[in-house]
C-alpha cells in the first residue's frame, strides 16, 4: 500500500478523449503530474483547457461520452484505470472526495442539511443516531455558526458561503486522502471567498489531505497551492513550485496569462494590458508541434512541427517549450502605447458633470414585504470618465444601473440628470435621443444577444431605431461599427451561438455604441470571459473612450479590473454608497472599513501577504437592515474605535473627508488612517 | 469560428436528426397520409358513394382489397377519400388553437400581473372540463354539423394548453437581457413579443403543436363517430366506424377495422414525430 514516498495521486501520460457528434476529440494530451500526501496542487488554465476533465479523470468519473485513451491514473500506487467499477466506487466513497463549483446544485434541495451530511457517515456503516452527531461535529469543523440550527435547514436557506462549507464538510466526512476542488470559490463574493479559502487552508493543515485545486483565478492558486500546473489545450505546458512558477514563468502561455491581468495598481492612463493573440484551438484539434505555437510570438518552424519535451528550469520547475529561457522577456503582443491622460481628453469639459444621479431610491415588494434595495444614492460622472461601482452581490450595483437607464423606475424624489437635462423616470417616456445616449453592455452576452437573430440584425436594428436610419443605411453603419470592434465581416451573418465569448461581447459593445451614446453602462462585461479575452475587451473599451470621449459606468466584482479602468469609484453596501472618490483615493486609503476589508480579501497574484481584515457574519437582508450604520454588526474597525454607541444608533451621512473623497463612517478619517497604518 | 466549422456543426446536427429512427418512421407514415389526402381522388379505385350491389359486406378480396360494407361501398376507397377531411380538420383546428394560444401565452408571460392572473384562471376553468364534452355541448348548442364549426370548437379547447406552455416559456425568456436591450432601443411591445421573444419559444410551441395534432385527430374521429361535427354521408373514418361496428358481431370486421387502423396510424405517426422533436430540442 502507500508508503511515505508514494504520491497520493499520479497521472502518468494520461490521455482522455470525448466523443462529440460521433467523432473522438482529444481533450487531455499526455498529462503527467503527481500530488504527494498533504500537498496542494493547483491546476490553472482558461475555459476549455481541460481542467475539469482532469479533475473528473482523477476520480475516473468522466461524462458518458468521455474515455481514457491512454496512460495511467495511480491512486496511492494503484492504477484505477483498469480497476473494477465497484472498487473505484469504494475508493470514491472512502478515499477521494470532490467539491464542485456551484454549492447550490451540489446539495439536494429536498433533504435537510443535517440529514444530508449524516448520510455520508451512514454510507460508511455508522448508525443513524451516531451519524447525526458526527454531522453536527463536521459542521463545527467547517466553522459554521449555530450548527444545530443549520442542520435543520434546507439548501436554499443557506447563503453561498455557508452552502460551500456544508459541501466541504460532506467531502471531508469520509476522511478522504485526496480532495479534488473544482473552482470551489468561483461563484462567491470576495469576502466569502477569502473565508472559504482560509477554511480550506486550515483544514488541510489539520487533516493532511492532499488537494487537487482547480481554478482559473491565478491569485487564488498562488495563495492556496504548493505546486502549480498550467494547462493549455489539454496539455500541461508548465509545472513547478508556486513561487518559482509565478516569479519566473517560463512558458510563453504562462507569461501571457500573467501579463493579461490588471494588477499591482495598473491604470488605463498609464498602462495598456497585454493580450494573447488568436483564439484557443477548437476541441480536439490535432497538433504536430507545440499546442501553443499558433499564438506564440516566439514560435519558429521547429515549434510547429516538433513536440517540445519538458525542460527543467530549476529544480522541479519544468516547462514544455523550446524557448523557455526567452519566455519571460518575450515581446508584448500589444504595443505599450501611452493613453492620453484624462485631463487632455476633457480639457474642453474639465470639471463638467455629464450625469448626475440625485437621491435615487428603489423599493421592491417581495412576498408582500417592502424591501428597500437602493437607499438615497447620489453620484455624478464627468465627460469621458469612468465611474466604477464596487460591492458584493446584493449591494445594488445592477439596480442602480437599471434605474439610471430607466429600465426600472425610481421612487419619488429620485432624479437623473444627463448633460443638464432631467430625464423621465421610465424608458417609455424618454425620447429616442435620451435612450440612445445611455446604453448598456450586459454581463452575460449569451442572454443579452437574441440567439435567433444574426449579428448584423442585432446591431443594425439598434442603429435603425436609435439613429432613425433606413434599413440599408443602418446595416452599412452596423457593419462599420462591427469592423471597428474587430468583428470580421465573415461573422456578420452568424448567430451569437456561433461566436466565442469575446466576440459575443464585442457584438454587444457594438450594439451599445449604435446610438452614439454619451454613457455606456458596463455591467460585469468581462466576468464571463477568460483573462486573455478580458484584457482585449478592456483595451477596446479604453480605446473607445479615447476616440469618442464616452463615459462609462463600470460594474465589476473584480477590484483589479475596476481599479484599472475607473477614474472614480463608488463602493456600495446594502444599497447605500459608503465610499465615493477618485480611484487613487479609494484604493490607496485611508479606506472606509468596509472597503478595507473588501480590498484585503482579494488574493493577489504578486504573492505578497497582506493582513486580511475579516468581515464577520453575513450580509444582512435589505428588508431588515441593522440600526445605526448598516455595516456596524460586521465592521472590523468599530470595536475599540470609541464610537461604538454612535455606530449602533445613528446612520452616518456621506461626508467629504478629503477633497473629492466621500465616506459614510462615524470614525473620523484621521483615526481611520491611524488604525490602518 | 469559420464558416466551414459552422457548416460542419450544422451537418453533424442534421445527421443526428436524420439518424433518428423515430422521426423517420413518423415522417414516412404522416407523409403517406398527406399524399393520400392530396391525391386521394386520383388514387382511390372507386368513388366515395359508388355502390356495388353484387358485393355487399364481402370480405377483402382481389377486387375489393379492404372488402365492402353493408351498402356495397368499397372500404378502401372510402378510407382513402376520408383522409383529406380529417387531415385538413386536424391541422386547421390545431393551427387555430396554436395561434390563439401563443398570442395569449406571450401576452400573459410578458405582462404578468393582473392580466396574467385573470387569463390563467380562465384557462384553468376551460381546461377543467373534458375536451369532448365542451365540443359536444358547443356543437349541440349551435346545432351545427359543419366541419368549420368543429374546427373552431376544437381550436378553442386547445387554446388553454398551448397558452400555458407558451406562457411558461415566455416567463423565463422575458427576464433575459436581450429583452431589456430591445426596450433600450425603443422597440414597441408587439415587436418585442413577436420578433424578439416568439422565435426563442418556438421549439416548445412546435412540440406542443404536434402533441395537440395527435389529440385533434382523435377528437375529430370521436366526434364524427358520435355523429357530431361532420356532414352526414361524407366519407370519413369516424362515421364509417359508427355505421359498421354493429356488424362486427356477424364477423364483418373489415369496414370497422380499416378506418380504425387508419386513425391509429395517423395519430401514432404524429406522436412519433413529437417524441423525436422532444428529443432533438431536448425539452
Amino acid at each position: 500500500m502507500s508508503t511515505a514516498n508514494t504520491p497520493t495521486l499520479e497521472l502518468r501520460n494520461l490521455e482522455v478523449a470525448y466523443t462529440v457528434r460521433g467523432i473522438d476529440r482529444e481533450v487531455l494530451r499526455d498529462i503527467s503530474l503527481s500530488i504527494a500526501p498533504g500537498e496542494a496542487y493547483g491546476l490553472v488554465g482558461e475555459s476549455g483547457c481541460g481542467k475539469s476533465t482532469a479533475a473528473f479523470a482523477a476520480m475516473r468519473y468522466l461524462p458518458r461520452n468521455g474515455k481514457i485513451t491512454g496512460g495511467a491514473i495511480l491512486f496511492e500506487g494503484k492504477n484505477i484505470v483498469d480497476m473494477a467499477d465497484d472498487e473505484v466506487s469504494s475508493l470514491r466513497r472512502s478515499a477521494i472526495s470532490m467539491v464542485y463549483q456551484n454549492p447550490a446544485t451540489a446539495l439536494n434541495p429536498t433533504i435537510r442539511v443535517g440529514d444530508q451530511v449524516a448520510e455520508v457517515f451512514q454510507l460508511s456503516g455508522i448508525s443513524k443516531s451516531d451519524s447525526l452527531e458526527m454531522a453536527q461535529a463536521a459542521l463545527v469543523q467547517v466553522q459554521i455558526a449555530d450548527p444545530a440550527q443549520v442542520m435543520r435547514r434546507y439548501a436554499h436557506q443557506l447563503s453561498g458561503g455557508m452552502a460551500q462549507r456544508v459541501v466541504i464538510a460532506m467531502a471531508l466526512a469520509s476522511n478522504p486522502r485526496l480532495l479534488v476542488m473544482d473552482e470551489p470559490t468561483t461563484g462567491l463574493d470576495a469576502t466569502v471567498e477569502a473565508e472559504v479559502l482560509d477554511l480550506v487552508r486550515e483544514l488541510r493543515r489539520d487533516t493532511g489531505t492532499a488537494v487537487l485545486f482547480i481554478s482559473h483565478n491565478l491569485g487564488v492558486i498562488r495563495h492556496m497551492c504548493d505546486r502549480v500546473g498550467v494547462l493549455y489545450a489539454g496539455a500541461l505546458v508548465e509545472q513547478g513550485a508556486t513561487a518559482d512558477l509565478f516569479n519566473n514563468p517560463s512558458h510563453p502561455y504562462t507569461v501571457g496569462l500573467l501579463r493579461c491581468i490588471p494588477r499591482g495598481g495598473l491604470h488605463k492612463s498609464t498602462d495598456r494590458l497585454d493580450t494573447i493573440p488568436g483564439t484557443p484551438p477548437a476541441l480536439g484539434t490535432h497538433f504536430d508541434g507545440c499546442v501553443f505555437a499558433s499564438r506564440c510570438s516566439l514560435a519558429d518552424d521547429n515549434c510547429r512541427t516538433q513536440l517540445p519535451q519538458m525542460v527543467t528550469i530549476s529544480g522541479a520547475h519544468v516547462a514544455r517549450c523550446f524557448h523557455s529561457d526567452k519566455a519571460i522577456s518575450m515581446p508584448r503582443s500589444i504595443e505599450q502605447t501611452e493613453f492620453v491622460s484624462q485631463s487632455e481628453i476633457h480639457a474642453t469639459h474639465s470639471g463638467d458633470t455629464l450625469l448626475s444621479i440625485n437621491h435615487l431610491s428603489k423599493i421592491f415588494t417581495q412576498d408582500g414585504h417592502k424591501v428597500q434595495v437602493i437607499n438615497d444614492v447620489s453620484l455624478n460622472l464627468g465627460f469621458g470618465e469612468t465611474l466604477g461601482l464596487v460591492g458584493e452581490s446584493g449591494s445594488g450595483k445592477t439596480t442602480i444601473a437599471k434605474l439610471v437607464l430607466g429600465l426600472v423606475s425610481p421612487e419619488e424624489g429620485g432624479v437623473v440628470t444627463l448633460d443638464g437635462k432631467g430625464l423621465a423616470k421610465t424608458l417609455n417616456r424618454r425620447d429616442v435621443h435620451d435612450v440612445g445616449s445611455m446604453q448598456i453592455v450586459f454581463q452575460n452576452p449569451d442572454q443579452a444577444l437574441n440567439r435567433r437573430h444574426s449579428v448584423t440584425r442585432i446591431v443594425g436594428r439598434a442603429v435603425e431605431r436609435l439613429r432613425g436610419f433606413n434599413v440599408s443605411d443602418a446595416i452599412d453603419r452596423a457593419h462599420e461599427l462591427l469592423s471597428g470592434m474587430r468583428v470580421e465581416a465573415s461573422l456578420h451573418s452568424a448567430r451569437p451561438v456561433q461566436l466565442s465569448g469575446g466576440l459575443k461581447q464585442r457584438v454587444a459593445i457594438s450594439r451599445a455604441f449604435a446610438g452614439s451614446p454619451q454613457i455606456v453602462v458596463c455591467d460585469e462585461p468581462t466576468s464571463a470571459l477568460d483573462v486573455s479575452v478580458q484584457a482585449a475587451i478592456l483595451n477596446l473599451l479604453v480605446d473607445l473612450q479615447k476616440q469618442d470621449g464616452v463615459s462609462f459606468i463600470f460594474i465589476s466584482h473584480d477590484l483589479g479590473v475596476v481599479r484599472y479602468i475607473s477614474d472614480r469609484i463608488a463602493v456600495l453596501y446594502l444599497g447605500r454608497v459608503i465610499e465615493f472618490g477618485t480611484s487613487q483615493r479609494v484604493f490607496n486609503g485611508p479606506f472606509h472599513p468596509y472597503t478595507e476589508a473588501l480590498l484585503s480579501s482579494v488574493p493577489n497574484i504578486d504573492g505578497s501577504i497582506r493582513k486580511r481584515i475579516p468581515l464577520t457574519g453575513v450580509v444582512p437582508s435589505p428588508s431588515n437592515p441593522p440600526s445605526g450604520c448598516v455595516l456596524n454588526p460586521r465592521c472590523p474597525r468599530k470595536a475599540g474605535s470609541g464610537y461604538e454607541t454612535l455606530c449602533e444608533t445613528e446612520e452616518p451621512n456621506l461626508t467629504e473627508v478629503e477633497p473629492g473623497h466621500f465616506m459614510r463612517c462615524h470614525i473620523p478619517v484621521a483615526k481611520l488612517k491611524q488604525l490602518q497604518s | 469560428m469559420s464558416n466551414e466549422e459552422r457548416r460542419t456543426i450544422r451537418r453533424e446536427r442534421m445527421q443526428l436528426v436524420v439518424r433518428n429512427k423515430t422521426f423517420l418512421v413518423g415522417c414516412s407514415i404522416l407523409g403517406f397520409w398527406l399524399l393520400l389526402s392530396i391525391f386521394g381522388d386520383l388514387i382511390a379505385p372507386r368513388g366515395a358513394s359508388d355502390q356495388d350491389f353484387e358485393f355487399v359486406s364481402v370480405g377483402p378480396s382481389f377486387k375489393y382489397w379492404f372488402g365492402t360494407d353493408a351498402n356495397g361501398q368499397d372500404v378502401l376507397s372510402r378510407v382513402i377519400l376520408g383522409t383529406r377531411l380529417i387531415v385538413v380538420m386536424a391541422f386547421s383546428a390545431t393551427t387555430l388553437g396554436t395561434i390563439v394560444g401563443t398570442a395569449i401565452g406571450l401576452a400573459s408571460g410578458y405582462f404578468k400581473g393582473k392580466f396574467d392572473m385573470i387569463t390563467m384562471r380562465l384557462i384553468e376553468a376551460i381546461s377543467a372540463i373534458p375536451v369532448l364534452i365542451i365540443a359536444l355541448l358547443a356543437i349541440a348548442a349551435l346545432e351545427g354539423r359543419s366541419p368549420t364549426l368543429t374546427v373552431i370548437v376544437i381550436g378553442f379547447v386547445f387554446t388553454p394548453n398551448i397558452g400555458r406552455t407558451v406562457r411558461a416559456a415566455v416567463l423565463g425568456e422575458a427576464e433575459l437581457e436581450y429583452v431589456a436591450a430591445a426596450r433600450l432601443r425603443t422597440e414597441r411591445t408587439p415587436h418585442i413579443l413577436f420578433r424578439e421573444i416568439l422565435p426563442n419559444v418556438l421549439p416548445p410551441i412546435i412540440v406542443e403543436f404536434t402533441v395537440r395534432l395527435g389529440y385533434a385527430i382523435f377528437a375529430i374521429a370521436t366526434l364524427s363517430f358520435l355523429g357530431a361535427g361532420v356532414e352526414y354521408g361524407s366519407p370519413n373514418w369516424g362515421s364509417q366506424i359508427a355505421e359498421n361496428w354493429g356488424n362486427i358481431y356477424s364477423n364483418i370486421w373489415w369496414p370497422t377495422a380499416f378506418p380504425a387502423l387508419a386513425i391509429a396510424s395517423l395519430a401514432v405517426s404524429v406522436n412519433l414525430i413529437s417524441d423525436s422533436l422532444l428529443e432533438v430540442f431536448e425539452l
